[in-house]
């Protein structure tokens, strides 16, 4: 019966303590977080790492879940949220060892070698700023309408058009650059 | 386009799937959680602590809205040296900016469901940043010294913050941490290169170290632990004095503009293209954007140069048409100043200055894009100003209206009289940027509006200011030119004024201005608005003459090679020049245009070509001496059929200052595009010869752009 509970019935239940309703849930939506960090960091073992800091932290989480949202767009933020602090972390600590240059320097080198090494995927969205790959992510990867994305990563409808036609041009000039 | 799309989304569809060991863990890692946090519930009173998060957030909203101002600066030196400042402090107070920075980060797209999760897990990352921030770690030998430190550093922090509970609430959190699990601070305080791993697994270990503390404070500690993940929370608040920046930097540096250039033209062969043919081109946004790219310190991108527009910026003062002629066209010869084997032929076109007093009622449509990107200072604050510099120039009897488009296309004004200066202004004021771009749809409801005002011997121009989106909503840019075109025939003009850089889309500009017969100018600074909309008001948005076109045709007894300086967006076909179907550019009144040949006589040494031994050379008669026979096609505003105007072009007309001051400008531009054909002229021969011919100059733009040679030339040698 749980398995057909919807699932913001179980997060209400899981919030209020029940244990079973919890690991519904969490069972229901583990591939989909894993899914949607892997397309945010772009790299397996970062994403299992922060699916499982997710997992771990969603405990915690759900006890603000006030069942304003549907439950997938509240997980989905969490992921991008998580996300970004991955990104901010990783960047805070190479940082914080060097000096403000050698870490711009360091990180010119790490996006050449990148660019070498990794695919076409990798290339593409490692050339997108950090907005634009959530955008990416969520509407192409997660098939979401703007307006949902929108909802997730709390900008508007129309902010997200404006970034998709934005990923557009760059992956126009991306292939102009391939061509030369 | 959808093809790039395309392969991107299989490409994220291709996810891996997830590893069953690893769903495993962290299955089992969240039941404990679970399980801990609601064991702790129970009587517990920490869950409403959330809303301390809120207390003590709210007197910096004030820190944070100045925060958010300043990262959405443009200036990258400004951004780049507050970040500097902050780094600075982040080392010596790690906790007092945890605060100020914070809000930085706010900006991307934080839930505030993450946000009341912080105070849960902030003491715990603490420690943490004492590791990261060296200078503090280093002499951090074990918990209890590591606390006092942090704790003192906790102080100004707290100070800074208004409300003196926050104080106690963080130094009290902040003993509890340290507290509970000295052993744990001690394992932080050493430098953590590696991810968020090891963070969990400290903290597993120091579940042993600490089991006396009961089931409460070992779940605090897990849940410390799991900070890392906690969106929005700790590491937001820890590291936004220096992380911000990557946020905020890629902005300004991100460049999506798009020029639309071609190859500079090459040396022709009179023998095998003896006609040569173009339409005039009356945009001057190119010198501007050269302008702004060196005033910015770096040399404009060869792409990036037009040199007809660079040219075409600058007035000159040729001969006025004489009686009811629409223009009159100037031709003179002289030696090229880079090559003395050639010679530059100049067609410099002047159009009438109609009285101003007696010029019909000009209906305006303000068609101003109000996307995200237009918030910068260079544009839609500039775009304000310019407009309202502007409106003094109007008749009381002429129309305005505005319409903004970003995201949804809407009628911020409908159709008022100049007089009413009031209101007009009210709506400039109260524009504001943000949403995404919806060109079409704005352009749409501009024509809409402009046809409404319409009336007979009134000139109804929409003028298009953006900073080059014009995207969203357009499927198809081939489409939305051929709509401009459309409604060009309806007899609303269509001008561009590209605002600000890092998005400038001129290709779009340029096709749009071209396709609606309008010009497209670059607006960077007031002083370039006043001269595009006030001094050269009459001009830009009165046409004397549509599709204007010029045919040279040389003679190869005179001329053996020609080059056409600059217009190698302008280039038509040779039968395109009787065909008043094909479309060219317009003169407004007042204006001039100016077209620069270099042309190189049989047997100079100065030829690129060898003659070739089969090629003829027929006697000419009359026509014998003369270099060639200039063309003029150009059509009276509204007319169907073209008038045309031709002139034999001897070679014996002198040149004057202004010819040697359009070739001093023509040479800069080559100069930019690093062009073949200088030889060793360089930048001193072309500063000489403009500032000996900078003329009257009565409004300083040719020393401007003495001055901005000078600053190319110094550029360049770096």
């Amino acid at each position: 019966m749980l398995m057909d509970t919807p699932d913001e019935m179980l997060a209400n239940a899981a919030a209020g303590g029940d244990r079973a309703a919890f690991a519904t849930l969490v069972g229901r939506h583990y591939d989909r977080i894993h899914g949607l960090a892997w397309r945010l960091t772009g790299a397996k073992d970062q994403a299992e790492d922060l699916t499982q800091d997710i997992c771990a932290a969603l405990p915690s989480k759900l006890r603000n879940w006030r069942g304003e949202a549907k439950f997938t767009t509240w997980l989905y933020r969490v992921v991008v949220n998580a996300a970004h602090d991955l990104r901010r972390r990783q960047q805070t600590r190479s940082r914080a060892s060097q000096g403000w240059g050698d870490w711009e320097l360091a990180r010119q080198d790490e996006i050449a070698v990148q660019a070498e090494a990794q695919d076409w995927l990798a290339q593409a969205m490692t050339q997108l700023s950090p907005e634009l790959r959530d955008t990416v992510a969520l509407v192409l990867g997660e098939e979401m309408t703007q307006a949902e994305a929108g909802t997730v990563l709390g900008v508007s409808e129309g902010t997200i058009a404006w970034r998709m036609s934005e990923v557009k041009k760059r992956l126009r000039a991306m292939a102009r650059e391939d061509a030369k | 386009m959808s093809d790039d799309l395309d392969d991107l989304r299989a490409a994220l569809k291709a996810a891996t799937a997830p590893d069953g060991e690893a769903k495993a863990r962290a299955m089992r890692l969240a039941m404990e959680n679970f399980a801990r946090l609601n064991d702790s519930l129970q009587g517990s009173t920490d869950a409403s602590r959330s809303s301390e998060d809120r207390t003590k957030a709210a007197p910096l909203n004030g820190v944070r809205r100045m925060f958010q101002y300043l990262t959405s600066r443009p200036a990258l030196a400004a951004t780049t040296s507050v970040a500097a400042l902050l780094l600075g402090v982040a080392v010596i107070l790690p906790v007092a900016d945890l605060r100020i920075g914070k809000p930085v980060v706010v900006e991307t797209n934080e839930s505030p469901v993450a946000k009341k999760a912080e105070p849960v897990v902030e003491p715990a990352v603490k420690p943490e940043v004492a590791a990261t921030t060296e200078t503090v770690a280093a002499d951090v030998p074990a918990g209890g010294e590591g606390a006092a430190l942090t704790d003192a550093a906790t102080q100004p922090g707290a100070d800074a913050a208004p409300k003196p509970e926050a104080k106690v609430d963080a130094s009290d959190e902040l003993a509890r941490a340290t507290e509970t699990d000295a052993a744990s601070s001690a394992v932080v305080a050493e430098p953590l290169p590696e991810a968020e791993a090891p963070v969990l697994e400290m903290a597993e270990e120091a579940l042993p170290a600490a089991p006396v503390e009961g089931i409460i404070a070992d779940t605090e500690l897990r849940l410390r632990a799991e900070a890392p993940a906690d969106a929005g929370g700790v590491a937001g608040y820890l590291t936004a004095p220096s992380v911000s920046m990557p946020d905020a930097m890629p902005a300004p540096i991100e460049n999506t503009e798009a020029y639309a250039n071609e190859a500079p033209n090459p040396v022709k062969v009179t023998a095998e293209e003896p006609v040569s043919t173009f339409s005039i081109d009356v945009d001057t946004a190119s010198y501007a954007v050269v302008r702004s790219s060196l005033s910015g310190g770096y040399l404009p991108t060869a792409d990036q140069v037009r040199i007809e527009e660079m040219v075409n910026y600058f007035p000159y003062a040729y001969a006025a048409p004489e009686g009811d002629a629409a223009f009159a066209s100037t031709v003179s010869v002289m030696p090229t100043p880079w090559n003395p084997g050639t010679r530059l032929v100049t067609i410099g076109i002047q159009g009438a200055l109609p009285e101003v007093t007696a010029r019909p009622p000009l209906n305006l449509v303000f068609l101003i894009d109000t996307s995200g990107s237009m918030e910068d200072a260079n544009k839609l604050p500039l775009l304000k100003q310019s407009l309202s510099l502007m409106l003094s120039e109007l008749r009381p009897e002429d129309q305005v209206s505005i319409v903004t488009y970003a995201g949804s296309a809407g009628l911020v004004l409908p159709p008022v009289k100049a007089a009413d200066r009031a209101a007009i202004m009210a709506s400039l004021d109260n524009l504001a940027a943000g949403g995404s771009t919806a060109g079409a749809e704005g352009l749409e409801l501009a024509c809409q509006v402009a046809e409404g005002m319409k009336a007979d011997g009134e000139v109804t121009r929409i003028l298009l200011a953006t900073d080059g989106d014009f995207n969203v909503g357009v499927s198809d840019p081939d489409g939305l030119e051929a709509y401009v075109a459309k409604k060009r025939e309806t007899g609303t003009y269509l001008s561009v004024l590209g605002f600000g850089r890092g998005n400038l889309d001129d290709a779009i500009m340029q096709s749009l201005a071209q396709n609606g017969n309008g010009t497209a100018a670059y607006i960077d600074t007031l002083s370039e608005a006043r001269k595009v909309l006030v001094d050269q008001l009459t001009g830009a948005l009165f046409p004397i003459a549509d599709d204007v076109k010029i045919q040279v045709e040389w003679n190869p007894a005179t001329v053996a090679e020609y080059r056409l300086i600059g217009y190698e967006t302008r280039a038509l076909r040779r039968e395109d020049f009787n065909n008043d179907a094909v479309d060219a550019g317009e003169i407004g009144a007042g204006t001039q245009v100016t077209a620069i040949y270099e042309v190189t006589a049989p047997g100079s040494d100065a030829l690129l070509n060898d003659s070739l031994r089969y090629g003829q050379t027929s006697a000419y008669g009359d026509t014998m001496g003369e270099l060639g026979f200039l063309r003029l096609r150009w059509k009276a505003p509204g007319e169907d059929v073209s008038t045309l105007v031709e002139t034999p072009i001897t070679g014996t007309e002198g040149a004057s200052a202004e010819t040697r001051f359009a070739a001093a400008i023509a040479g800069f531009g080559q100069l930019l595009q690093g062009s073949v054909y200088l030889g060793d002229w360089g930048w001193d021969q072309a500063i000489d010869l403009a500032v000996q011919n900078r003329g009257e100059d009565a409004f300083g733009y040719r020393i401007e752009a003495v001055n901005l040679m000078r600053l190319a030339q110094s550029l360049s040698a770096q």
